[in-house]
């Protein structure tokens, strides 16, 4: 070895090949154990990528934005994904449009229900504002309520693992509750699943029933318009 | 994944950026970029075929995008040490809220709708 092991780090941190390297590699590592599981949703590969290298950041005195200036050209990609959801929503929209008017309602109902639900009980608890800023679109797919967050003054990060909690929350608990309530209807079980748990909970869908994966996927990316436009009205009426 | 349908997205969100900096909407631009392609999706009434191969292959890999944003939560651990009991509270009581609500409300509407389907098989799980 010519150069030193510290030298070679000290260049490389300094360069974005690192940060982009080390996301993509988390990612993989997260979704190769995901799929070894059988797909459980409590081994989430990005909940499992975002916990590999906050200990790596942390281990290795990392800061944050070093990083960032790599793993940025990964995040630019968030803002044209999100706009591409409006393809799946249009496919999804074409299969449900005579039910539509019930879906739209339902999909509001759980919407108001995500944020107030969460808010009041974190807020109960003694939570700071700027938790329960970012709680309140934790049931929106994480593109969407990472941009909702940042608009209505929470943390738009803190807000992305919350959304991860919640998705992997409702896959594991979201059959057991709509037993309980003994709801047959596949597709009010795929709607309450994408309602609440966006695209993990869909994910989860799909596997179980397809009818429940398409209600899943479509509640979505409607409860992420609807959140986007409820969450500025509840804001303002309460804050 | 074309370059050509790569461009009309980020135009959409251009577009959308522009809206909702210019009105002050409380939207993000990229969900006004979306909104306002659905609307044109259905206003066309069909879908490109390259359109489609675009959209799906960036969504295939949707998760790994946010992963940049969510290790950002290292900036924050102590607001997460500080506060994770009231988190953890009201992840659970709104995750199971928000399911039993939403399947409710779907159920008694269809029903009022004459459109109610709960016979066939028994769900056993999802």
């Amino acid at each position: 070895m010519g150069k030193d092991f510290y030298q070679i780090w000290v260049y490389l941190s300094a360069t974005p090949l690192l940060g982009l390297t080390m996301t993509l590699v988390a990612y993989q590592a997260g979704m190769w154990l995901y799929q070894k599981a059988g797909l459980n949703p409590l081994l989430n590969p990005v909940l499992i990528a975002v916990v590999a290298l906050v200990g790596l950041l942390l281990l290795t005195g990392t800061d944050y934005q070093t990083y960032f200036d790599g793993a940025k050209f990964v995040h630019f990609m968030l803002g044209p994904a999100t706009v591409a959801l409006a393809v799946p929503l249009y496919q999804q929209f074409q299969k449900v449009r005579k039910s539509f008017p019930v879906i739209l309602v339902s999909i509001f109902a759980g919407s108001v229900t995500a944020v107030i639900s969460a808010v009041f009980v974190a807020w109960a608890l003694g939570a700071s504002e700027a938790t329960l800023i970012s709680l309140a679109p934790k049931s929106v797919t994480a593109p969407i309520a990472m941009g909702i967050a940042q608009a209505a003054g929470g943390v738009a990060s803190l807000t992305a693992v919350l959304v991860i909690l919640t998705g992997i929350l409702g896959a594991v608990l979201g059959p057991w509750v709509l037993n309980a309530l003994r709801i047959k209807d596949w597709r009010a079980r795929g709607l309450a699943m994408g309602t609440t748990s966006h695209g993990i909970g869909t994910a989860r869908a799909f596997q179980v029933n397809a009818v429940a994966g398409a209600f899943a996927s479509l509640a979505m990316g409607l409860n992420g318009i609807a959140t986007a436009l409820l969450l500025p009205l509840l804001i303002g009426l309460f804050w | 994944m074309t370059l050509g349908f790569v461009t009309v997205l980020l135009v959409y969100q251009l577009v959308g950026e522009v809206i909702s900096k210019s009105m002050d909407l409380p939207l993000p631009g990229p969900v006004v970029g979306m909104a306002l392609l659905f609307a044109a999706l259905l206003i066309r009434g069909e879908l490109a075929d390259g359109l489609r191969d675009t959209a799906d292959g960036l969504l295939k890999h949707l998760s790994v995008l946010f992963v940049p944003a969510g290790v950002g939560v290292i900036l924050h651990l102590h607001l997460i040490k500080s506060e994770w009991q009231a988190i953890s509270a009201a992840l659970v009581a709104s995750t199971v809220a928000t399911i039993a609500v939403t399947a409710l409300v779907m159920v008694g509407l269809s029903r009022l709708a004459g459109d109610a389907q709960d016979g066939g098989e028994e769900p056993e799980d999802g």
